[in-house]
């Protein structure tokens, strides 16, 4: 089965947020846009769902104060007890102050380590990874819609052309 | 344009009747002899061990009577700074919050800011308070330098005098700066140039609505930059001359930054209360749900900035351990520890867990709680920092206190809505203004 996209190129995202909004009003379908650079409120514009990465933060965030906390209880606490500034350390509580630096640098370095590696793998980028635009510009300053051409290919392509698209070509996806 | 609605004008002038009310009932009863101590003492230790002072008694040692009778004199000079302290932390808190507000509204002009001219005449409205907290504030700096209160200690009769029973030798050091004069003049001079800032500010911001050109604009933004410069000095000079000199022998070197973020989260909360407020009677059409969000992260974030300098206050003078140093934070944990600890879970954690939803950022009851808390825990910041060296362990939040906060309270509600009144509530022709009106996050 032949599988056809449009590929519709623009030269400015500001045209590109206006074609993108068109695009949804006359309910065509919408498989992909590929900018050199982020376009501000483009993911609201094409209707995708709000990332949940923030939730993954928040989670990860508190495996690494977990994680820090079991740890300086273990190292500071129970097994070599040590004395910081006089201060009494029997229990984690008691000398807790000391350890906020490290809680908190343990927070952020969960958070941010396994966010990055989250959001790789949601995004399908790994090592030797080969790239999936499908034209070069969108690397440099070309943006590129591509949109599902169900049986109504002239249509799209007028549709397009007047959205002020610099080049609107139709695509065999395979 | 807005109108002052009658209901809370009347609420504001009931608050400020009950606040002066209490706050007089706070000077009158307070105790004028060490006998009305002595009773005070024996009424608060009955039922408890009442050790300090049946113990001292039954001696009838001649020594023991002396510590006594010194003991009662500290107490009583304690209580009868209470309705003073009472008043001058929620006075300095009041002002502070205009003042915060202030800084934020230069920051907006000088960063041309694209998000906020719609809320430029609200920020006008929290700074209108300003001049009356100031003036008031700079009457109590000069009853205090007229030694009708005792709250600064290195005030007092004789400290700088060598042989004097109340020679103090690191005050002596430090009265090149620490004396009277100097004090006084730098006080009004920093008042004086907050409030010509706001008032040249607030007169460009509407001259720039019939101007026919961004001439008005621009001095603004020279205007707003000059002033923040002077602000981030002054504010930090004022922050060791108001409050760090009530314990003239502690000092921090962060404690400007603590002070300024304490009061720079309280200005900001009081913007976006007002702002919602407005927005609740129907007013201020253009101010969207990303403008509240903004706001919003603004809380959020200043608490945290808050958090970071309390903390980092905290655990290098706790840890170093140096006595003259640590004994400030063992005075607040031994004798203020719920206010002390309770500052923290008001000033972060509460505000930390709600505000960190981006959906709970933009939810109006959600705000004025989170709201409502921050500036609780803001005010027991201001009397944490005052309460122990004027106060000590007499300290408690009870009529003095709470009719103070009523009455600035009242005063402020007066003076902002008032104010609010006077220009209409959009910028008209400020050079941002159709990118703020159309703001979308």
């Amino acid at each position: 089965m032949s599988n056809k996209v449009i590929h519709a190129i623009y030269n400015d995202d500001d045209v590109l947020m206006d074609a993108v909004k068109q695009t949804k009003k006359a309910h065509y379908h919408i498989e992909e846009v590929f900018t050199p650079f982020p376009v501000h409120g483009l993911d609201k514009a094409m209707g995708i769902p709000p990332t949940r990465l923030a939730i993954c933060a928040f989670i990860y965030g508190c495996i690494g104060l977990t994680v820090a906390t079991t740890m300086m209880n273990y190292i500071m606490i129970e097994d070599w007890p040590q004395d910081i500034g006089g201060k009494p350390s029997f229990a984690y509580y008691q000398n807790m102050p000391a350890f906020v630096p490290v809680m908190f640098e343990m927070t952020v370095f969960f958070a941010a380590h396994l966010m990055v590696i989250t959001f790789y793998l949601r995004s399908r980028l790994w090592p030797f990874k080969q790239a999936e635009n499908p034209d070069v510009r969108t690397t440099d300053d070309h943006f590129l819609m591509e949109v599902a051409v169900s049986n109504n290919e002239d249509e799209l392509v007028k549709f397009f052309e007047k959205t002020g698209a610099v080049e609107v070509k139709v695509v065999d996806k395979h | 344009m807005y109108t002052f609605s009658s209901k809370l004008k009347t609420f504001s002038f009931v608050l400020m009747l009950i606040g002066a009310l209490g706050i007089g009932y706070g000077f009158l009863s307070a105790p004028k002899t060490i006998q009305d101590v002595e009773t005070i003492l024996a009424a608060e230790s009955h039922g408890h061990e009442g050790a300090h002072n049946a113990h001292a008694v039954e001696k009838h040692d001649a020594k023991a009577k002396a510590e006594h009778e010194e003991h009662l004199t500290h107490v009583l000079h304690q209580l009868e700074n209470k309705p003073w302290a009472a008043l001058y932390v929620a006075c300095i808190f009041f002002m502070l919050i205009s003042l915060g507000a202030l800084a934020f509204y230069a920051i907006q002009q000088v960063a041309q800011a694209g998000w906020s001219p719609v809320l430029f005449r609200v920020m006008q409205g929290v700074t209108s308070y300003l001049l009356p907290g100031s003036i008031i504030f700079f009457v109590i700096l000069l009853l205090s330098g007229m030694h009708f209160n005792h709250l600064f200690v290195w005030m007092k009769e004789g400290v700088t005098e060598v042989g004097n029973p109340n020679y103090d030798h690191l005050i002596a050091g430090k009265s090149g700066y620490l004396n009277f004069p100097f004090w006084i003049v730098r006080a009004g001079l920093f008042l004086l140039v907050w409030n010509l800032y706001r008032y040249y500010s607030r007169k460009n911001c509407l001259a720039q609505d019939e101007s026919t050109d961004n001439s008005f604009y621009k001095k603004n933004f020279k205007l707003s930059a000059a002033f923040l410069v002077f602000f981030i000095v002054s504010e930090s000079i004022m922050s060791w001359d108001w409050i760090m000199s009530v314990d003239p022998h502690w000092f921090s070197t962060l404690f400007g930054w603590y002070v300024f973020a304490s009061f720079f989260v309280s200005g900001i909360t009081t913007i976006s209360m007002v702002t919602l407020y407005l927005k609740s009677n129907g007013y201020l059409e253009n101010v969207n749900s990303s403008h509240i969000h903004d706001l919003s992260k603004f809380m959020f974030g200043i608490s945290v900035f808050w958090t970071y300098l309390w903390f980092s206050q905290f655990m290098l003078i706790w840890y170093s351990n140096i006595p003259e140093e640590v004994t400030y934070f063992k005075t607040r944990i031994e004798q203020f520890n719920l206010p002390f600890f309770g500052a923290v879970v008001m000033n972060f954690i509460f505000p930390f867990l709600v505000l960190i939803n981006t959906d709970f950022k933009r939810i109006t009851w959600i705000i004025v709680m989170a709201g409502i808390v921050i500036l609780f825990g803001h005010y027991v910041d201001f009397f944490n920092m005052i309460m122990p060296a004027t106060v000590g362990n007499q300290w408690f939040i009870g009529i003095p206190e709470i009719s103070s906060i009523l009455f600035f309270f009242g005063l402020f509600i007066f003076t902002v809505f008032n104010a609010l009144t006077k220009a209409p509530l959009t910028p008209k022709r400020n050079p941002f203004i159709e990118e703020s009106k159309h703001f979308h996050y």
